[in-house]
């Protein structure tokens, strides 16, 4: 808090100069460079962002990633709330060791998650052969070098992101709310749907928007799992420096990812208060 | 009671309600002692006969009749957590209509028997009775009971009247039905009004009535309360503990409350059952615990008394120093033997009066209303006696130092056996 008084507000303001001149110097003034390369073609210029509009090919790639960032956060909802009920559970020392298992990959490298998912999934992979040998499948399915195959690693990969924020707020969750419903008379079902699940929805909520925006700015899985068929905005950014060197393309791309990312948050603020969400009060 | 009176006309459960006038009058009648028996059993008679089941329940239990009054029957139970024995071998039989509370200190196994009760513990053996059924298998949503819990359990995301219809709702009552006795329930605890406002706008004691109306709204057989007023302030509690009584007495449902607090106890119930490490040392009326505790916990639990040292002469006196003291109550056999004095019941006397004993002032405090006047008796154990302040009586109240005579009614000369004496 930012007191009236003049002396602890100095005080305050010295304790947030590191963190401001990181965020300044680090964070803004590069975004302030994107911004101003975006606008610039030989000159003052609106052309990179003309081409965005033009070019059929970025709006798929606009289309698709949000596809595939819904999904994955869908996936990521459908495993990661009945994981957390299922470890608020458990006994203390259980509870350890599953937080663990979910913790593991969050701290094992990106890359060795991604070969990972690579070996499981290919067509001679883990996953098709043992199908296979169980008479499931004839022909081996294509997992890898699509959206499914994206999406099946993102999942993986972000589902921490909403287990940590939704696991905390399930224990914040009063255990005598659930006992009263119980004792006044709700089912096991109508005490999860009237009482449960609406206290659980602000870390349910935090933890998607975590997860949808993560993915919408997903590079490294995409470009193992997902193939050349399968180009999302950060692959789009990358090929228009690589390929064609043009700075500005990959800026305007870069800041029209950015507004839509800012454009969720907004419109989530709407429905509940981010800053709650996150902890932050 | 106009207050229960719905303007509801038509269906199945009118015909409850229009009754509840009568209900209203309850079994006690504002009585506190112990219930005749005979009256509260033929008063529920009268009301099965005219008791109309409305949809949507799953055990008779949950029958929202006016029959609003249960017989609850605990029978020998017994819970362990790991070794610890938290409940050991615990029987209790609360009347219909009766108000009893639990009272002990923290660990004592009163919460644990709520629990048991209310089915959130199944006990490790023994049984729950509701009414004559046994309902230790059966899940607390099935119970049909009101329950308070100490820190409230509002629903935090739900209006005021939304708490209130919650038990309402899971019944499936139909939404006018649910309306008017979320109505009916405010106005009870005076909260008329009250309805939209969030949890969070509203006061402890505000908070408090909301949970008390939640627990009532849905005219429940049994009430749980759980220190339902450990955490308001003194004046606020001593207020709500009378709000309580009155409702109680308006519903007339069977009520079990939970309490540390030995004046709370005392003050509200037809009895008390006093715990002590997972047993229930003594279950009696308020005058009876206070007057004649069953033993040294309860004499020591229960209000200030000294608990003095003294030798036995025969089933009606015992020697306290040089005095004897009769004693109207029959004094126990063998073990050490400890005199329940309470403050207020000794008097100033002279030797050679009857029950006296010589006594050494040690200090004297003065209380505003009262004054005490600490001594010690010639066997060295210390002892208060408490006098109202008085102009007449307060020149008479020896100085320290001074030696006196204080006596003890054959009635107030209690003798109990002391702990594993």
């Amino acid at each position: 808090m930012i007191t009236s008084d003049g002396r602890a507000g100095n005080r305050v303001i010295i304790l947030l100069l590191p963190g401001l001149l990181l965020v300044g110097l680090l964070l803004l003034l590069p975004l302030l460079w994107l911004l101003v390369l975006s606008f610039y073609d030989n000159g003052p210029s609106l052309a990179h962002y003309m081409r965005l509009s033009d070019d059929p090919s970025y709006y798929k790639s606009f289309l698709l990633t949000f596809q595939i960032a819904g999904a994955v956060t869908l996936a990521t909802v459908l495993l990661g709330y009945p994981l957390c009920y299922w470890m608020l559970g458990l006994s203390a020392a259980w509870q350890r060791i599953a937080f663990i298992c979910v913790l593991i990959p969050f701290w094992t490298s990106l890359l060795v998650r991604t070969y990972a998912w690579l070996v499981l999934l290919q067509r001679r992979g883990l996953v098709n052969t043992a199908l296979i040998d169980l008479g499931v499948l004839r022909e081996p399915l294509s997992l890898m070098y699509n959206a499914t195959g994206t999406t099946i690693g993102m999942a993986h990969i972000l589902l921490p992101f909403l287990v940590l924020p939704l696991f905390a707020t399930m224990q914040g969750i009063d255990s005598d709310l659930l006992k009263a419903g119980a004792a006044l008379g709700g089912s096991p079902s109508f005490v999860f749907w009237r009482v449960f699940f609406p206290l659980s929805l602000p870390g349910l909520t935090a933890g998607a928007l975590l997860v949808f925006v993560l993915s919408i700015g997903y590079y490294v899985t995409p470009q193992l799992l997902g193939g050349g068929s399968t180009v999302m905005i950060g692959q789009l950014i990358q090929r228009n420096i690589e390929l064609f060197s043009s700075w500005g393309a990959a800026s305007a791309v870069s800041i029209v990812l950015l507004a839509m990312v800012m454009a969720v948050f907004l419109l989530m603020s709407r429905f509940l208060s981010v800053d709650r969400v996150f902890g932050a009060r | 009671m106009p207050a229960l009176q719905l303007r509801h006309q038509g269906s199945e459960m009118s015909q409850a309600v229009a009754s509840a006038p009568e209900s209203a009058a309850g079994p006690i009648d504002g009585g506190r002692g112990p219930l005749p028996e005979g009256t509260a059993k033929d008063h529920t008679r009268n009301r099965h006969a005219g008791a109309a089941c409305p949809v949507g329940t799953n055990t008779p239990l949950l029958c929202m009749s006016n029959a609003q009054i249960l017989a609850i029957s605990v029978r020998s139970a017994s819970k362990r957590f790991g070794t610890t024995a938290v409940l050991d071998d615990v029987s209790l039989e609360v009347a219909e209509g009766e108000f009893v509370t639990l009272l002990g200190p923290s660990g004592s196994g009163k919460t644990t028997l709520l629990n048991i009760i209310a089915g959130f513990t199944t006990p490790d053996t023994g049984t729950v009775h509701f009414g004559g059924e046994d309902v230790t298998e059966v899940p607390p949503h099935r119970r049909g009971i009101g329950i308070v819990f100490q820190n409230y359990a509002l629903f935090p995301h739900m209006s005021v009247a939304d708490n209130i219809a919650f038990p309402l709702k899971a019944r499936r009552i139909v939404a006018a039905e649910i309306a008017e006795r979320v109505a009916w329930a405010l106005s009870l605890v005076k909260l008329d009004g009250y309805g939209g406002r969030r949890i969070d706008q509203l006061s402890g004691g505000q908070r408090q009535r909301v949970a008390l109306a939640r627990a009532i709204g849905f005219r429940p057989k049994l009430i749980l309360m759980d220190e339902p007023l450990s955490a308001l302030d003194k004046q606020l509690r001593e207020h709500m503990q009378i709000e309580i009584r009155t409702l109680h007495e308006r519903l007339g449902a069977t009520t079990i409350y939970v309490t540390h607090d030995q004046r709370e106890a005392l003050t509200m119930s037809h009895r008390v059952a006093v715990l002590n490490q997972g047993r229930i040392a003594q279950i009696a009326s308020p005058q009876e615990v206070y007057n004649h505790p069953a033993d040294a916990f309860v004499a020591d639990f229960i209000g200030e008394a000294a608990l003095i040292p003294v030798e036995r002469i025969c089933g009606a006196s015992v020697r306290l120093g040089g005095s004897m003291l009769r004693c109207a109550r029959p004094v126990p056999d063998g073990g050490q033997l400890l005199l329940v004095v309470r403050s207020e019941k000794l008097r100033l006397a002279h030797a050679g009066d009857m029950n006296a004993f010589a006594v050494t002032v040690r200090s004297r405090v003065f209380q505003g209303e009262s004054q005490l006047v600490i001594a010690e008796t010639v066997g060295g154990a210390s002892l208060t006696l408490r006098l109202s302040t008085h102009v007449e009586t307060d020149d008479l109240l020896p100085q320290p130092g001074q030696q006196a005579y204080l006596s003890l009614h054959p009635e107030h000369a209690f003798v109990v056996r002391a702990a594993g004496g």
